[in-house]
């Protein structure tokens, strides 16, 4: 287990470094000029622009630019955005409130989700079973911006049960609906995963000798379906759980929380190039950590996959 | 607690008998196609896309009205009357007073150019990476892997809007360039996973024992028998692309105004929702239909393609 851990380690430090290549590329070699958008229409004073441009390191070559980056992100020190305020402490501010978002997201994707797929896939095509497989197809192809102002205009203004915007997200009930709305989709992917595992394990040897034997029928669901079934559903909670700390752009703009797809979103229509390479360095050391928490649950939940 | 096990076993033998007559061996593909032809899920998600499809090479054969034609007279405060069938305000007038449903027909093609592109791309570009990891192994996998590792930390949606950026004119083929830059290492995990297991098969031995070449190998032996779960996922993908399109329209980063998109139509149509809902309705509905369609159709296929997943 521990050499597999240091060999998964060390594979994430090339990918690591590929990826923040990447964006950095992405935001520093495209057009765009960020240091002459920030005059507006006067002409620029050169002597300003030499000065700024060095400030900000953009005077050197590309990949000398890279190097002093990751040199200061080695050291903890996310640079400066191009309006003067330290990236760290944007990204203080933005992803508490993110965070808190996923997490009532996620928990919307376990509790209802997960008995969704359950009755499904006990009952294979009874009414109930269709009316799942329906309804989540049906959320799987409405975009979620479309589901977003639905359940906006439904839900807060017409109904008025809830806010419109989020205006405090340590308030819990202001995240229900756009928690909701976030969660929809993945939600829909856990029904149909759940379901289609346990009809696979219905049919399972180890769940004939269970009912053979004469063990209750909530054993049998409880303790050896339900365990064996959520393998792959848990693996796909632990990977959707590290997407949504990416925050979301589309149900972040739509109700107004200032996480961090919101301030992400801003800072690639401004060109904020620290800010935008900042946040998705972030965003891609959670990717790699999930993907191998997920990896190691495998093995937990799974006896038979070992890491030697 | 009987119902907790199927009986399986009588139900493939019925299956598998059901053909009296002895037919010559059908190849994967057209045994799916056989299976595919019965299913309602197909027939309806087929014709839907059909109908799309004709909705982009033709729009004109669907409605008279120049979809680009504003006449402030109407407005979003006309009504739309839902009687005149196919006139220009059957769905109503967007703000501009330009038909929503001219609109709605207009906006296929966008729609479906840039699905099919970039699942062509994706699938091509992806696929033959793929297939070079899978088949050569060793250094070659390890680095396509890291490679599709690097992609896989960039969410899609983000890396889309950094790309598109930087471009000041978007049409189409950029939207299509930036998703297939981004979107190609997909199909890669997929292929190249299924290129190792058929690579371990006795027909690949011998074929090369017989003195077959890489190349011959690799597309004559290999590949027929390893697309089928890409052309699945390719399937259900387009879809996926086509939303992705819309949301970066609507997001104000993706198509721009001369180009029809329902995208865009949304995003305008989002500050007037609560006067004129159905200026949104109707461009989220073939939006939405439109997606429906390709993941019922993906849904089929894979059903058709791979039996142990039904």
């Amino acid at each position: 287990m521990g050499h597999y851990i240091l060999r998964r380690v060390l594979q994430m430090i090339p990918v690591f470094f590929g990826a923040t290549l990447l964006i950095f590329l992405m935001v520093y070699s495209l057009p765009g000029d960020p240091i002459a958008a920030m005059f507006g229409d006067k002409a620029a004073d050169p002597a300003t622009v030499a000065n700024l441009k060095h400030q900000y390191y953009l005077d050197q070559p590309l990949w000398k630019q890279y190097l002093h980056y990751m040199n200061n992100i080695l050291h903890l020190d996310f640079g400066t955005s191009f309006t003067g305020r330290p990236v760290s402490e944007i990204m203080k501010d933005a992803f508490p409130v993110t965070i808190r978002l996923a997490l009532v997201a996620f928990f919307f994707e376990i509790v209802i989700g997960l008995p969704l797929g359950l009755i499904a896939g006990l009952k294979r095509g009874s009414i109930a079973d269709t009316l799942v497989l329906l309804i989540t197809l049906i959320v799987i192809s409405i975009p979620v911006f479309v589901l977003g102002y639905i359940a906006q205009t439904v839900f807060a203004i017409n109904l008025g049960w809830v806010t419109a915007t989020v205006q405090d997200s340590r308030d819990i009930t202001q995240l229900i609906l756009p928690g909701l709305v976030l969660a929809s989709l993945s939600l829909a992917y856990v029904a149909r995963l759940t379901r289609t595992s346990i009809g696979e394990n219905l049919r399972a040897d180890y769940m004939r000798t269970a009912v053979a034997k004469g063990l209750p029928r909530r054993t049998v669901i409880g303790r050896h379906l339900l365990r064996n079934s959520l393998i792959p559903v848990v693996t796909f909670l632990g990977t959707d759980l590290g997407a949504l700390m990416g925050g979301a752009i589309v149900t972040e703009g739509i109700f107004n929380i200032a996480g961090v797809g919101n301030v992400l979103y801003r800072a690639i229509n401004q060109k904020e190039g620290p800010t935008v390479v900042g946040i998705v360095t972030v965003l891609v050391i959670v990717y790699l950590v999930a993907s191998l928490v997920v990896d190691l649950l495998y093995a937990v939940l799974d006896p038979r996959i070992r890491y030697a | 607690m009987p119902d907790l096990i199927e009986k399986n076993v009588p139900a493939q033998g019925a299956a598998g008998s059901a053909e009296p007559k002895p037919e010559k061996p059908r190849s994967l593909g057209l045994d799916a196609w056989h299976d595919l032809r019965k299913r309602p899920v197909f027939i309806i998600s087929a014709a839907l896309i059909v109908l799309l499809v004709a909705f982009a090479i033709a729009p004109s054969l669907f409605t008279s009205v120049d979809p680009r034609a504003g006449d402030l007279q109407h407005h979003y405060l006309t009504k739309p009357n839902y009687l005149h069938f196919f006139q220009a305000d059957w769905f109503g007038y967007d703000g501009q007073g330009r038909s929503i449903y001219a609109r709605m027909i207009y906006g296929a093609r966008a729609s479906v150019v840039v699905g099919i592109c970039v699942t062509a791309g994706v699938t091509v570009l992806g696929g033959l990476a793929g297939m070079a990891a899978g088949y050569y192994g060793g250094w070659v996998d390890t680095v396509i892997s890291r490679v599709t590792d690097m992609f896989f930390g960039i969410p899609l949606l983000l890396g889309a809007l950094v790309v598109l950026n930087a471009f000041t004119t978007r049409t189409v083929w950029s939207v299509v360039f930036a998703l297939v830059a981004l979107g190609w290492t997909q199909m890669t995990r997929v292929m190249r996973g299924s290129v190792i297991t058929v690579k371990q098969s006795d027909f690949v031995t011998a074929a090369r024992a017989l003195g077959a070449g890489t190349g011959r190998i690799m597309f004559k032996h290999i590949l027929p028998n390893a697309i089928a779960p890409v052309i699945v996922v390719a399937t259900i993908a387009l879809g996926g692309y086509i939303a992705t399109e819309a949301t970066l329209s609507f997001l104000g980063i993706g198509l721009q105004d001369p180009t029809i998109s329902w995208g865009i139509d949304i995003n305008s149509a989002q500050k007037v929702i609560r006067t004129a809902p159905f200026a949104l309705f109707f461009p989220a509905g073939m939006l939405s239909v439109t997606v429906l369609a390709f993941i019922m159709l993906g849904d089929a296929v894979r059903d058709a393609l791979d039996p142990k997943l039904r």
